[in-house]
Parts: structure tokens; C-alpha cells; sequence
């Protein structure tokens, strides 16, 4: 049945990593080897080739996610291993390192693995907790239904508007212009739908004419200034009319709301993975190098 | 006085087509009537450029008119060209609207445009289709009335009434409200009749003021006008008096008149009143009424082919010649191998008499018969299919015997001899085999597919009737009381009935006096009981188990409500002759309790939940009581990567036959829209290749011999199938990363359009990735565990795993 993913197989992959922590602490402890503790020593080799064969199986999984035929395992199982055994890789590593940095390239390795870890300690808490607000979000509509809906709305009110007066027409028009859903990574993390820029003109339309019946507004956000034409100087049938516009607006600006937070939270659900990955493959590089140049300039 | 004709052939689709152009070729005097101002309508009536397949391909065509699969205008265009070679009689605009016995012999045939011919032999080939229901009124025929809608966009700025109140015409009329003016006639005061969707889809249209509907109203008169702009006029009847409207074009979509009533009318009997069934006919098509023949979808036969070899062969018997029919090497090919064959006609005349089933059965049905199943010659020991198989053929023995496993622990088996059959309860229930069979010495089987028997069972009365028998019987043996003889449980057998409920129909409440059980037959049922004003669901109970035991035993009201969670079939077992049973088998009575300690424990841990029943009854009410296997993703986990739909495109050749996003949502548990292997698959009901079958461990599959047809699509209430063209090849990842050649894995789906030359689109869904290995593709690649596959057994289990 469904369970997560740090659960998985009762957290089988929590006591492996577990263990081999453990197991390399134990040695590090118990293990003299005659001198400060370097990455130089038996114990050093070995941890750091569990280390870089850590490394090179954790990125394994990038390709078995992608084969989707024959292979082995579920893909649950790896990706729960993949977070336990990834976790274990900062104990390995920093024991590997017997504590030494500088401002080298074997520092750097470690950096950019740090980065990669953390990052994803941030993609476990995203996974773990975007979901059920997502599917609250949503209230099981889907993200293409709420789209048309607002589509729709936005038909209706012009229509409506058309009926009111030209103005208004303008205002309902320009506001059905920018409101933008989706656009740059950064519009979409920030959850916002344009349609806040809107009410601005929605209120220099109202102004305007208020300034011809040299009614004073300041600060009035749209809908105020709507119910205020309303009371003021609609006929009946107008007032009707703007009522249901009001209603309309003020639903559609719920739903855009709506969308562009199922947008952030999709965006939020994908954006580190591109700080995971990339830097996965520069800290590939640099664990190319640091091995290299470890042999090397012995 | 009426014209005289030897042969009239009624009908010019492929049957009646090839019928006529046989009697043309063989300078018979003939005549071929036809309604409509063209040939064969039910193919013109196709979408334009539509494929047409000619299957089955292992049949010879034998007609003077060519088919081969091709276009639709192609194939119309070769018959057309036939028709006037071969000189064929055609009479179009005669409907036929009664066929009578002359007196003197010979037939009387009244058309609807008021002629009359007589004929000494009449070929019907009026298909199924029926005709299309006119206006009704004068004018119904004007060129700008018209029946059909191919192209909505076709139509711009017109000023068009559409008449109807069902789906076509609603559907219809919103999408030509998109460019016209659209009017739209009811002669009801509701939209009733139409799908929810598109009732709402009017209603908006209406209430928007882009639709103008008359309701309660009627046509009297469309006239056609020769001044102004508009081509016509159109009189209603309204409720408030008449209305004039001036319009651009009438279209109708009042549905079409079942052929039946029409048969009927001629004195043609149906086996029973089932819709599905067909009229009997003899190994020449002869009808009961002698000279009237009937030929292609109306006997039974829904290929093109098929029908056309049954024109030819007609007009052949009419003239009193003997034709080999075209099966005969298929059939000869088939019984060759079975011991002692001489001929065709002796094998299926020692088919008939070895199996009483089939005694009943007409020369014709058992040929068709014959030509679904199979020959199974098994040597002793054999297994001809084990315990929780999911498959579901029907066998017949013609010659020695087969071994049941009854109990596999115990190894008890009993035997069933020649002329009996088995297989039918999975084929009934659509569920696992209940029991292993072995073959005996000598085993001879007929092993027919479950579309096959469907059609035999739906047709001849008397087959159903015996295979029901024998049902019940075995149901209670092998549910209840394995021990006890034929003779013991003759009793409970002759009290028992089977019975029929809709989908949410109560077999009874709780409180009830208890009289009955009922054993689950087709379908299922939910168990539920009221607490605190809410009805709350306690178990679902699968084809194959009982319910209503507890009131019989010993407690005398019934402690629950059980309610059919689809359309279900059970057998009821009269309550006074099953004490009996129990108090006779002592055994019985301890199984009987021992299970309902069970149940009862069950139902109170369910209980106890504070939502557990509501997880069920919500998934029920998706569908999910006649699912198999459904596919559920815990939103609560599923990080809506998509490699779910990435994985299934990829394991299946570009085309993802699973939608995440779409599907209903409660409590996170998403049922997204995928197929869900139906116990008793809605697409399989109409396919006339027979292309979709099911495979020994429950996946419903499309095989390649899919001809694109489409029905399978519409029959699926979970909109899970759906058409699409083979997608090009996909290249290696390695061959991606490095060449850039082509889609990489898990990427983008092919462009839509992007197709061969003459491909056709295929219906496409999912098989559980049956050939991939290592489980559904979509299960296994989901990284969070968010999607998983259970079977409604499960629903209990699942729900309190989730409180």
C-alpha cells in the first residue's frame, strides 16, 4: 500500500546507511594510523573509494530513472537509498578528509558535495511537504479546467461589462490583459498572477471619471471604487449588472490565485533540482580532479 | 398492378449488394431496394476518407463485387462502378415499410413512396443501423433538410434549426452555435435524455442567450422559399400556438428506428427479447418464414466480408444450387486433426451429437461456431487451464474426460465426462478460474472464445437456460458444500432463481427479515450499515461470495444493508430449503460460522474507523466495484514528476495510455484516468475484429488486428482508450546523448499528425505492461510511491492502512 518514501521497505535503506556510518566511524576511531589522519592512509583509501563508488551510483540514478524498462528494483527502492546512502556520504567523506581543508581542489569537492547534499535535504522537504498542499490547492480540479474556467470568466465579464459602460469595458478589458499566469522561473516561484497591476488601471479608469464629478478618491482599490459606482450613479439595471461583475471579478482573481500558487508549487517541486544536478556533475568533475591530483602530486 | 420480380433484395449494403450483383451476373430477374438516394449507407455514412478494413483476412472474398481494405471512397467508388457494370437493378428511394406472404405464394413488398413489387424470394440486408427517423412533416426531404453533421465549421453565418433533444443534437447545435445562429427544437420541456455534459452544455447555451431553444414544440411544415435571403421556412407547433421561423438549413437528429419491429413485422421470430439477439437462420439463411432470407449484421454477421460472401451464396441456394460455403477449408482445416475425421458436415453432425448443448443450435450458428473455437486435442494429465487463471473460454467435451481439481490440498477431483462442459463461471463472473483442469484420456475438447459463447447464449434461449442450470448446481457445490451430491442439493437447486440488479439497486435493507441468500454471480455488491444517519460502508463483496448467511443463521433480521456496487446478477437461495441443506451438513454449518466470525470481525475493525468506509464508497462511486486492478496515486506523496506517464509512453512505443492529472481526487486518493481491467470489459462488448482480449493473468489488451473502428473508445465509461498512430522509434539513450537522434527517453510524445502514408489510428490502452516484465511500467517508475495497483478485494485493507 502507500507509504513514503523514508519508510520505504521499513526504512531498509535508513539502517544500511546507518551501519556503514557507524562502521566507518568504529574504524576511524580505532584505527592509529601513525600520523594525523589523511585521506594518504589505508584507512583513507578505502573510505574514499566507498566514497567516490557512493558518488558514482548516486548519480546512477539519474539514468535509472530514465530506463524504464527491465531494470532493476523499484525506482522507489533506489530513490529511498538514494536519500539515506547520499546522507551517509558527509560522515564518509568528512572521515576520508581526516578533517583537513584549504583552499584547494579537494575542498572544493567537498563543497560542491556538501551543496548537492543539502540541496537535497531541501528536495526531500519539498517532496514531503508540497504535495498535500498542492492537491488542497487544487480542490480536485485540474490546473488545464481552472485555466478555461478563468478564460471563461473573462468572457462573461467583458460581456457583461460591454452592457455597463465603455469604461468599464476598458478597465475589464485591460485587466483581462495582464493578468499573466506562469512566465519566468522567477514569476512563477513567486506566485504572483499580474492581476494586482490591473486593479492600478481599474483605478485610474475609475479616477478619471470621478474627477469629472469631481468626486475625490485617493487610495480606493478596484472593487471599492465598483461598489461605490454601484451606490452612486448606476441606474438599477447597471447596479445589477455590476453586481455580477463584481462577482465574476472577484472569482477569477480567486482562481488566478489558485493557479499561480499550483505553479509555484510545481516550480518549488522542480526548481532544486537544478542546483542538484548540475552541481552533481561539476562535483563529478572536481572528484575527477582531486583523484587525479591525489595521485599525481603525491 | 405490381411489378413482378423473382428475387427483390432488401437493403444494398455489402450483403444485399453482392446478393444482387450475383443474381445481375446470373441473369436472374432481381431487383435490389434501396431508401436512400445512394448505395450501401451505412458506409456512406462513414467519415470521410474513413479506412475500411476487411477483416477477417483468412476469409476468401467470394463476390462479383471487389472489396478490398482501402478507403471509404475508394471501396463506394468499386461499387458503384460494380452496380453499373454488372447492370444491377437498383431502386433507390424505395424504403421497404412491410414485406407480406402473397397469397398464391411469393411475397408482397410495400415501400414507402407508395409503390408496390411482388417477388418470389425476398433477401433481407437491412444491416442494424436502422433507418434515420425523418422531420415527419411535408418538407422533410428539401435539400437544406438534412440528417447528418459532418463538419460543424463547414457553416458560418447561417441561420440553422437543429430538431432533437439528444446528445447529436445538442452536441450538434453548441457546435454550430460557435459561427450561427442556432435554434434548437425540444419537443419536451427538459434535456433529460442527453449525457449530464451536454445537458449542461445547453442549458449554459441557452441561458447565455447564443442557443434560442422551443421547447414543448414540434415542426408542422418547412416550405422552401425562392424570394429573400433565406433558403426557407419553418413552422412550429409551441405549446403557445405556432411560430414562424426563417431559416438557412434543418437539421434533424431524432435517432433512428430499431430494425427489429420492422423484422418482426414480416413474421421473423427472435429467440428471445434480449437487443443483442439475432434472428434464427438456417445453414442457407433462410428465415423461419420460408423465401425470406436474411443475409449479413441483421443474421448476425457484422463483417463486410462476411456478408458479402453471404450475397453470393444466396442467391446460389435461391436457385437451388449447392455452394461449398468459404468456411469449409477453414473448418476442414480446423476438424482434420481430431481422431476418425471423414468430412466437415460428419465432424460438426459428432459435435452436435456428443455435446446436448449444443443440440439446439442451427447448422449456421454452429458453423460460425466452429470457426471462433478451437479443436483441443490434450494428452491425459494435461493442464487445460489452472486455478486463478484469468482467462475466460468456454469448453465443450466432445470425446473422453477432463479432471477438476475440487481442493488442491486434499488433491480431490472429480470427473466430467462427454457432451458436459466447463469454464462458464469465469466466463459468467469475469473472474479468476475458481478450479485447475486437467485433461483425461482421450480428451477431445471445443474450446470457444468468450465473445463467441456471449453471442450463442444471447441468441439461442435454450443454451442459457441449460448453462444457468448447471451453474447454480456447481456454484453450491463448489461454494458450499463440496461434499454433498447432485441429488442432496437438489432441493436448494430447484428453489434457487437468478436475479438481476442496477447498479446502487438494494438487495435488502438492514432490519429485514431475512428469507434468502444470495450468491454473487455477476458483479458486486457493498456492504453497509446506517450509523448515525450515514450510510457507511463496511465490506465489498466480489463475484464468487455470499451474502445474507447471517440472517438464516440464527439471527433473524438482517444486520446490514447489501447494496449491487454495479449492475450484478445473483442466484437466490431460498432461505427454508438452504436450512435444510445446513442442518443435513453439519460441516456446512461450521464453515457457514467460522466465516461469518470472519466477516464480523472484519466489519467491526471497518467500523471503528472514523473514514475508512468513505474512502470505498468514493471509489466505488468512480467505478472501481467492477475494476480488476485500478490504478490509485496517493496525492499526499506524488510530486506530479509525471514519470509515470513518461515510463508508460516509453514501455509502449511513444503513446502514454495513462492521464495523472485528470480523475477524480477525495481524501488524496486520485483515481487518474487509466484503465482499470473491468471484470467485464465495456470495450470488448463491440469490436468486430474481436481484437481485445484478456490474458491469463487479467490485463486487458488490444491485439494488432484492431482496425481503428473507434467502438471501444466510446464504450469505455472511463474514457481510457483512445486512437492513435504507431509513433516512430524511439532511439537508444545512447544513441540520443551522443547523435541526437530522435525524441530522448522520457521526452516530449511524438507530434500527433506525424504519420505514414495510409496509417490508420489504432486504439490504444493500457495492457499492465504485460510484455514488459517486472510489473506495470508506471508503478515502478513512479520514485515517490505515490502510484500503486490494487484489486477492489483490497479496498478494505487499503482504506484502514489509511487511517
Amino acid at each position: 500500500m502507500h507509504d513514503s518514501i523514508l519508510t520505504y521497505a521499513r526504512s531498509r535503506y535508513l539502517w544500511i546507511a546507518l551501519a556503514l556510518t557507524l562502521a566507518s566511524l568504529i574504524a576511524y576511531i580505532a584505527y592509529d594510523p601513525g600520523g594525523p589522519p589523511n585521506g594518504g592512509t589505508w584507512l583513507g583509501y578505502t573510505l574514499g573509494t566507498i566514497g567516490a563508488a557512493l558518488i558514482v551510483w548516486l548519480m546512477l540514478f539519474g539514468m535509472r530513472k530514465r530506463s524504464y524498462r527491465n531494470s532493476p528494483g523499484t525506482l522507489r527502492g533506489w530513490l529511498s537509498a538514494h536519500i539515506y546512502l547520499g546522507t551517509s556520504l558527509i560522515l564518509i567523506v568528512l572521515l576520508h578528509s581526516g578533517f583537513q581543508f584549504g583552499w584547494n581542489i579537494h575542498t572544493l569537492a567537498f563543497v560542491l558535495m556538501l551543496v548537492v547534499i543539502f540541496s537535497g535535504f531541501f528536495g526531500v522537504y519539498v517532496y514531503l511537504r508540497y504535495p498535500n498542499l498542492m492537491t488542497r490547492n487544487r480542490d480536485s480540479a485540474t490546473r488545464v479546467a481552472m485555466l478555461d474556467e478563468v478564460a471563461e470568466i473573462d468572457q462573461n465579464a467583458l460581456a457583461l461589462a460591454d452592457g455597463i459602460d465603455p469604461k468599464i469595458h476598458a478597465v475589464v478589458l485591460r485587466s483581462i490583459q495582464n493578468t499573466k499566469l506562469g512566465g519566468g522561473v522567477w514569476t512563477q516561484l513567486r506566485a504572483r498572477d499580474g492581476s494586482d497591476i490591473a486593479l492600478d488601471s481599474l483605478h485610474g479608469a475609475l479616477a478619471e471619471r470621478d474627477k469629472r464629478t469631481e468626486m475625490k478618491t485617493t487610495e480606493m482599490p478596484t472593487m471599492f471604487a465598483m461598489v461605490d459606482f454601484l451606490a452612486g450613479r448606476a441606474t438599477d439595471k447597471q447596479g445589477e449588472a455590476m453586481r455580477s461583475l463584481i462577482d465574476l471579478i472577484s472569482r477569477k482573481k480567486g482562481l488566478a490565485t489558485k493557479v499561480a500558487r499550483d505553479m509555484q508549487y510545481q516550480a518549488m517541486m522542480e526548481i532544486w533540482l537544478y542546483i542538484h544536478v548540475p552541481l552533481s556533475f561539476a562535483l563529478l568533475a572536481a572528484l575527477t580532479a582531486h583523484i587525479v591530483s591525489s595521485f599525481f602530486y603525491w | 398492378m405490381a411489378e413482378r420480380f423473382k428475387i427483390a433484395i432488401v437493403g444494398s449494403g455489402p450483403g444485399g449488394l453482392s446478393a444482387a450483383a450475383r443474381a445481375a451476373e446470373r441473369g436472374e430477374s432481381h431487383v435490389l431496394l434501396e431508401a436512400e438516394p445512394h448505395l450501401s449507407n451505412t458506409i456512406f455514412r462513414y467519415q470521410k476518407g474513413k479506412f475500411v478494413m476487411d477483416e477477417p483476412g483468412i476469409l476468401p472474398l467470394r463476390s462479383p463485387v471487389p472489396f478490398k481494405a482501402g478507403s471509404r471512397e475508394t471501396i463506394l467508388g468499386a461499387w458503384d462502378e460494380s452496380a453499373t457494370r454488372l447492370k444491377i437493378n437498383v431502386r433507390h428511394g424505395h424504403e421497404v415499410s412491410a414485406i407480406k406472404q402473397a397469397t398464391g405464394g411469393g411475397f408482397e413488398l410495400k415501400c414507402g413512396n407508395g409503390q408496390s413489387i411482388t417477388a418470389d424470394f425476398v433477401v433481407m440486408g437491412i444491416g442494424l443501423q436502422g433507418n434515420i427517423r425523418k422531420l415527419g412533416c411535408p418538407g422533410e426531404d428539401l435539400p437544406f433538410v438534412q440528417y447528418q453533421l459532418d463538419d460543424p465549421d463547414e457553416y458560418s453565418g447561417e441561420t440553422i434549426v437543429v430538431i432533437g433533444a439528444g446528445d447529436a443534437a445538442i452536441e450538434n447545435a453548441v457546435a454550430l452555435a460557435k459561427q450561427n445562429n442556432v435554434v434548437i427544437v425540444n419537443r419536451k420541456d427538459e434535456f433529460a435524455r442527453a449525457k449530464k455534459g451536454n445537458e449542461q452544455a445547453i442549458l449554459k447555451a441557452i441561458a447565455d442567450g447564443v442557443i434560442e431553444c422551443y421547447y414543448n414544440s414540434g415542426p408542422e411544415r418547412v416550405d422552401a422559399l425562392s424570394v429573400g435571403r433565406k433558403k426557407g421556412r419553418m413552422i412550429l407547433n409551441t405549446s403557445s400556438g405556432k411560430a414562424q421561423i426563417l431559416i438557412d438549413r434543418v437539421i434533424a437528429r431524432l435517432g433512428a428506428t430499431a430494425p427489429r419491429g420492422f423484422v418482426e413485422g414480416c413474421g421473423v421470430v427472435f429467440p428471445n427479447k434480449d437487443p443483442a439477439s439475432v434472428p434464427a437462420i438456417s445453414s442457407q439463411y433462410e428465415s423461419n418464414v420460408k423465401g425470406l432470407y436474411i443475409v449479413g449484421a441483421l443474421g448476425g454477421y457484422p463483417l463486410i466480408k462476411q456478408a458479402m460472401n453471404q450475397g453470393y451464396e444466396v442467391i446460389e441456394y435461391i436457385l437451388g444450387n449447392k455452394v461449398e460455403p468459404a468456411d469449409e477449408p477453414l473448418l476442414k482445416a480446423k476438424f482434420v486433426k481430431m481422431p476418425g475425421f471423414r468430412s466437415v458436415d460428419e465432424a460438426l453432425a459428432r459435435i452436435q451429437k456428443n455435446v446436448p448443448l449444443l443440440a439446439s443450435i442451427t447448422p449456421l450458428q454452429l458453423r460460425e461456431f466452429m470457426l471462433d473455437s478451437d479443436i483441443r486435442i490434450l494428452a491425459p494429465g494435461e493442464t487445460i487451464f489452472a486455478r486463478n487463471d484469468y482467462t475466460n473460454t468456454f469448453f465443450s467435451i466432445v470425446e473422453g474426460d477432463v479432471q477438476v481439481v475440487v481442493d488442491e490440498a486434499t488433491n480431490k477431483r472429480i470427473a466430467l465426462r462427454r457432451g458436459e462442459f466447463f469454464g462458464e463461471m469465469s466466463l459468467i463472473s469475469g473472474r479468476r478460474r475458481s478450479a485447475t483442469v486437467l485433461a483425461g484420456a482421450n480428451c477431445v475438447l471445443v474450446e470457444t472464445p468468450r465473445r463467441s459463447m456471449n453471442r450463442l447464449i444471447a441468441s439461442v434461449e435454450a443454451v442459457k437456460r441449460h448453462i444457468d442450470e448447471v451453474f447454480i448446481l456447481r456454484a453450491l457445490q463448489s461454494r458450499f458444500a463440496p461434499e454433498a451430491s447432485a441429488d442432496q442439493l437438489a432441493d436448494v437447486v430447484a428453489g434457487a432463481r437468478l436475479e438481476r440488479f442496477k447498479a446502487g439497486d438494494v438487495l435488502f435493507n438492514e432490519g429485514e427479515v431475512g428469507d434468502c441468500l444470495h450468491l454473487v454471480r455477476v458483479g458486486s455488491l457493498t456492504i453497509s450499515r446506517n450509523i448515525g444517519g450515514k450510510d457507511v460502508v463496511l465490506s465489498y463483496v466480489p463475484a464468487g461470495n455470499y451474502v445474507g448467511e447471517m440472517a438464516l443463521m440464527g439471527e433473524s433480521r438482517r444486520s446490514a444493508t447489501a447494496r449491487a456496487a454495479i449492475a450484478s446478477e445473483t442466484v437466490r437461495l431460498d432461505g427454508e430449503s438452504f436450512k435444510k441443506l445446513v442442518n443435513r451438513i453439519p460441516v456446512l454449518r461450521l464453515r457457514l460460522q467460522s466465516e461469518y466470525r470472519q466477516r464480523t470481525a472484519a466489519n467491526l475493525a471497518m467500523q471503528a474507523l472514523p473514514s475508512g468506509g468513505d474512502i470505498i464508497s468514493f471509489l466505488l462511486a468512480q467505478g472501481a466495484g467492477e475494476a480488476t486492478d485500478i490504478l490509485l496515486i496517493d496525492e499526499s506523496l506524488c510530486v506530479r514528476c509525471d514519470n509515470c506517464e513518461k515510463a508508460c509512453a516509453e514501455t509502449h512505443g511513444g503513446t502514454s495510455r495513462l492521464d495523472r492529472e485528470a480523475g477524480p481526487t477525495f481524501a488524496n486518493v486520485h483515481v487518474p484516468t487509466s484503465c482499470r481491467h473491468c471484470e467485464h470489459p465495456h470495450c470488448m462488448k463491440d469490436c468486430p475484429p474481436d481484437a481485445i482480449h484478456r490474458a491469463p493473468n487479467g490485463e486487458v489488451f488490444i491485439a494488432d488486428n484492431c482496425i481503428g473502428c473507434g467502438n471501444c473508445e466510446r464504450n469505455c465509461p472511463y474514457g481510457v482508450i483512445h486512437m492513435s498512430y504507431k509513433p516512430p522509434k524511439k532511439p537508444g539513450l545512447i544513441q540520443w546523448l551522443l547523435l541526437g537522434r530522435g525524441h530522448g527517453p522520457g521526452e516530449a510524445p511524438h507530434d500527433a499528425h506525424d504519420h505514414a502514408e495510409g496509417e490508420i489510428k489504432k486504439a490504444v490502452k493500457c495492457d499492465m505492461c504485460k510484455d514488459v516484465g517486472g510489473g506495470p511500467a508506471c508503478v515502478r517508475s513512479c520514485p515517490t510511491g505515490a502510484a500503486i495497483r490494487i484489486s477492489p478485494e483490497e479496498f478494505p485493507a487499503y482504506a484502514q492502512s489509511r487511517n
